[in-house]
């Protein structure tokens, strides 16, 4: 039989904004547990939350760069529901109405476009942290309650594992771009829930749905959702029915399987947070966002392609990585050769990356330390093979190039009387190949270019090198 | 120094017949004479004999300044116990102080202690109170009306000046009536609710209880202001009240509510209700019917919308953080239900049964949505009311003080009813007053003002006139049967 998948996800996309949703507590990220806390985030009697007005600008900024509507009124819920990290014993979010509704992401798979709509996106208050590692019983600790998220709700779309994690990414490029989120996922910045379901093929009719809770890499998204479909294949084709459920992804075992039911078995109670009124965003607020849109990256790939003249393959690579992108940008404030810098920023400085699997803001090479690299190599003072060793000893120490150079002695051979003394002494070590050369074996004259790299340990300048060499051999 | 009030107090004070020390040491000698009344949870007397003593007041001072108040036992103060009259926060300090205390500090005051009170302000005789009842000085064995019991317990004893209260559905009113005091609850907005503790959010507004409507604007004016944790709370400058005292409001219009059936009332309360009226006539005023065609649904409609936000606001104690934690839990859902089953009294655990069914899936446009809407309708049959007249008056309660334990014990919906005149202005978030005028059966009985939004020195002003009118404010209780 042959089947198909409907997939729908809800991502949860963490703001960076400096304070909390409700409160004037620090979002920083790793402090000490319940540090970040102040007497509105405890939920203690008596305290009341305020809005903080930069959420909004960064959920608009969002709703924007997807084509949505943004409302201008929009309004909190409460969800009501028992848990130890969540103080207030409810959730403030938005139910009724969101500050997002609709707009579209596009997606590419294997060079073929699509759309995925999206149904809505809402503000709410992220929870706490149980703790249960370390201690008797279970710690909690409050540092991320009232952090602000926004939630992303796609239409049931998309179509295959594939489809999601290309999604996904497509969410990444906006809200990093956007500056709306870090994008962290490792810190959960961005991580989301999948709700899928399959049919016959042809049919009309949707399956049951389950939803897979909290998945928090691309890599997950992907087995974790490749799982869930070849599970439901095999209920079905075994003559059961899938049980609508929320699941959880087993990374380690890469199995999805049921919470307990108490997990989710709630009626949350929504109804309008009467701590809250209705958060009204004027058309001037609108406009001033609209006013300070950061350039997205198809607009960076064609400035990178008629501004630096870069290839259009290094423009693509950089312009669709905000974190490759401002750096890129940052060094061409003083970088003397963009075609080199490109060059260098996606083939040795990027298999670096790739090596250690990291960003490049988490890596220790400084915008500053690449583009003097970069004018190193222009200006002749290193050659281009002399780069890569120097690339990898400031990726190593974040030690600035030029302090690399001068104290390995690895700076160019500029000298032309020096280069001249050491080709007249290798000519005079090898006199067969000399005459060998002169008797028209021109094949040889890589050997002595060889020799003369090998005698200054690569630092000779190559153009004087070769040339003044052709005159020594020719005459 | 008994029976005071802030304006003999103050002058007292500038013109040095005693000095703020000696009255704070009177004020406890007083209250440990009155213990019998029940009317303090908690008393803060080495704080306010230390603050006492650092205060000089001359005649450039607040008129609050060395004052002794009494805080409702809901408002936060640092340091200080506040149990919210429920075992759930027996224990509870508080690590920061509500805006209406920091008011109150600014303006000079001293905060004597903190007052009995419903648990959690759900109630209508201070019964439901985890330390109590309360006596109503006027009878032993009465209630004092509640929720804000505690608080106009010990100002009609004379025991302090003024006391700060709460009123969700009438419990600055409606004690204040039952013990013939005079409070106002302003406009919903009007003081910060920073450091309230929540019953129903969208209802609470918190006022002062007084001997005297001149008093009452003096309390007000220092309780009211903008405050940005609180974002429903108007962004309006502090009233004025005590200064529009003076400014003459004339030919006001009143209005008498025709579903309000006071024909239903006793004799005696009629009567003393149309006497009150002939007095508004003397002082310049019209009386008119007017008509107020839902407000008879107020009652049904404030016990959805009241209990439906409590039980929301009460989910945060759940023996996790802070309150009442059982020692019987064995995993966390016996820790959530031995601690809220011990730590709630009846009527707290009944609303939020209430309140969690009518938020029900299944149930909330049925209840919670239509409160709602009907909750809109009495709000325009106000504004549409407002456009006839200056003020509305009705009786306070249906009756005057009762014996404790008498009503509500079978059907705790009779006890509802004794908010049937207060709560319409909870649910349309406008000011009203209560004063006293008159005794039914040897007990005070109040008359409500009610005034358009932000009104409160109309109403204030107009009460102030008639207190300069009649005498029923300067009752003091007989202490029958102590």
């Amino acid at each position: 039989m042959s089947w198909e998948w409907v997939i729908g996800l809800e991502a949860h996309v963490q703001l960076s904004t400096e304070t909390k949703l409700f409160s004037r507590a620090s979002t920083s990220f790793g402090q000490e547990p319940n540090t970040n806390v102040n007497l509105v985030d405890c939920g203690l009697p008596g305290v009341l939350p305020t809005v903080n007005k930069n959420a909004f600008y960064k959920a608009i900024r969002f709703g924007l760069a997807v084509d949505a509507e943004i409302n201008q009124t929009s309004l909190f819920d409460r969800k009501n529901y028992f848990y130890p990290d969540l103080p207030k014993g409810y959730q403030i979010t938005q139910m009724e109405l969101p500050i997002v509704s609709g707009g579209k992401v596009e997606i590419e798979i294997e060079g073929a476009k699509k759309i995925i709509n999206l149904t809505r996106a809402h503000l709410e208050e992220d929870a706490g942290k149980s703790i249960h590692e370390g201690m008797a019983g279970t710690g909690v600790d409050l540092n991320r309650a009232g952090t602000p998220l926004l939630e992303i709700v796609s239409e049931p779309e998309i179509s295959s594992a594939k489809e999601a994690v290309a999604y996904m990414k497509a969410l990444h490029q906006i809200v990093t771009f956007l500056d709306v989120s870090d994008g962290n996922m490792s810190q959960g910045s961005l991580r989301c829930d999948a709700n899928v379901s399959i049919r016959k093929k042809g049919d009309k009719k949707l399956g049951t749905r389950t939803e897979i809770k909290n998945i928090n890499s691309f890599r997950f998204i992907e087995k974790a959702i490749n799982y869930e479909i070849e599970r439901q294949i095999d209920v079905i084709e075994s003559g059961e029915s899938v049980t609508q459920e929320t699941r959880l992804y087993d990374s380690i075992k890469n199995e999805t399987r049921p919470m307990r039911s108490k997990e989710f078995a709630n009626d949350y109670r929504y109804f309008p947070d009467p701590d809250l009124l209705p958060v009204m965003i004027s058309d001037e607020e609108i406009e001033e966002i609209k006013a300070t849109f950061p350039e997205m990256p198809k607009d960076k790939f064609i400035r990178y392609q008629s501004k630096f003249k870069i290839p259009e393959n290094d423009a693509q690579i950089i312009s669709s990585s905000k974190n490759l992108a401002t750096f890129f940008e940052e060094c061409m404030e003083n970088a003397k050769d963009a075609k080199l810098l490109s060059n260098l920023m996606i083939g040795d400085i990027s298999s670096l990356l790739n090596k250690e699997n990291i960003e490049i803001t988490d890596s220790k090479l400084s915008t500053k330390n690449v583009s003097e690299l970069i004018n190193l190599v222009t200006e002749g003072v290193i050659s281009g093979k002399i780069a890569k060793t120097v690339l990898e000893e400031t990726w190593d120490s974040g030690l600035s190039p030029i302090e690399i150079v001068e104290s390995s002695g690895l700076k160019q051979l500029d000298d032309d009387d020096e280069i001249e003394r050491i080709i007249d002494q290798i000519i005079s070590e090898h006199p067969d190949q000399v005459t060998a050369y002169k008797g028209g074996k021109d094949k040889l004259f890589g050997f002595f270019v060889g020799q003369i790299m090998k005698a200054t340990q690569g630092k000779a300048n190559p153009a004087s090198a070769n040339k003044i060499l052709k005159d020594k051999l020719d005459n | 120094m008994q029976f005071q009030t802030i304006k003999e107090i103050n002058d007292g004070l500038v013109s040095k017949k005693f000095s703020v020390e000696e009255l704070i040491k009177d004020t406890f000698a007083l209250i440990n004479e009155n213990k019998v009344l029940n009317c303090f949870i908690s008393l803060n007397e080495e704080n306010a004999l230390a603050r006492a003593k650092k205060i000089k007041v001359s005649k450039d001072s607040h008129l609050l300044s060395g004052v002794p108040i009494a805080q409702k036992d809901l408002f936060c103060t640092k340091g200080i116990k506040t149990t919210c009259g429920s075992k759930m926060l027996e224990n509870f300090y508080p690590p920061y102080s509500s805006k209406v205390e920091e008011a109150l500090d600014a303006a000079g005051s001293i905060c004597i202690g903190k007052t009995n009170m419903d648990e959690f302000a759900m109630g209508s005789s201070n019964e439901t109170s985890f330390f109590g009842n309360v006596h109503n000085p006027w009878k032993k064995g009465f209630v004092p009306g509640g929720s804000s019991g505690g608080a106009a317990c010990s100002v009609a004893a004379g025991l302090v000046p003024a006391a700060t209260g709460t009123d969700t559905g009438g419990s600055i009113r409606q004690p204040a009536a039952l013990c013939g005091l005079t409070g106002i609850k302003p406009t919903y907005g009007r003081i910060s609710r920073w450091g309230m503790i929540a019953f129903a959010s969208s209802l609470d507004q918190a006022g002062p209880i007084c001997r005297t409507a001149e008093d009452c604007s003096i309390l007000l004016d220092a309780m009211t202001g903008y405050d940005s944790r609180d974002t429903t709370s108007l962004n309006l400058d502090p009233t004025n009240t005590y200064t529009d005292l003076k400014k003459p409001y004339e030919n006001l219009r009143i209005g008498i509510v025709n579903e309000f059936n006071v024909d239903a009332l006793s004799k005696e309360s009629q009567t003393l209700f149309n006497e009150s009226l002939k007095v508004f006539e003397s002082l310049g005023a019209s009386i008119h019917k007017i008509s107020l065609p839902n407000i008879n649904q107020s009652v049904p409609t404030y016990y959805v919308i009241a209990p439906a936000e409590c039980s929301s606001n009460l989910s945060r104690y759940d023996g996790v953080k802070f309150g009442h934690r059982s020692l019987e839990a064995e995993d966390l859902e016996s820790l959530y239900i031995n601690s809220r089953s011990e730590g709630f009294g009846d009527e707290v655990k009944r609303r939020i049964l209430i309140g969690t069914y009518v938020l029900s899936a299944g149930y909330y446009d049925a209840y919670y949505k239509k409160a709602q809407q009907v909750r809109r309708l009495i709000k325009n049959d106000f504004e549409e009311a407002f456009k006839e007249v200056d003020l509305i008056v009705s009786p306070t309660s249906p009756s005057e003080a009762f014996e404790f334990g008498t009503k509500g014990t079978q059907d705790p919906t009779e006890l509802y009813l004794e908010d049937l005149f207060t709560i319409s202005s909870n649910l349309a978030g406008l000011p009203a007053l209560s004063m006293p005028h008159g005794f039914v059966n040897g007990l005070p009985v109040g008359i409500q003002l009610i005034g358009n939004y932000l009104e409160e020195s109309m109403i204030l002003n107009f009460a102030n006139r008639f207190q300069q009118r009649t005498d029923f404010h300067n009752a003091k209780p007989t202490f029958e049967g102590f």
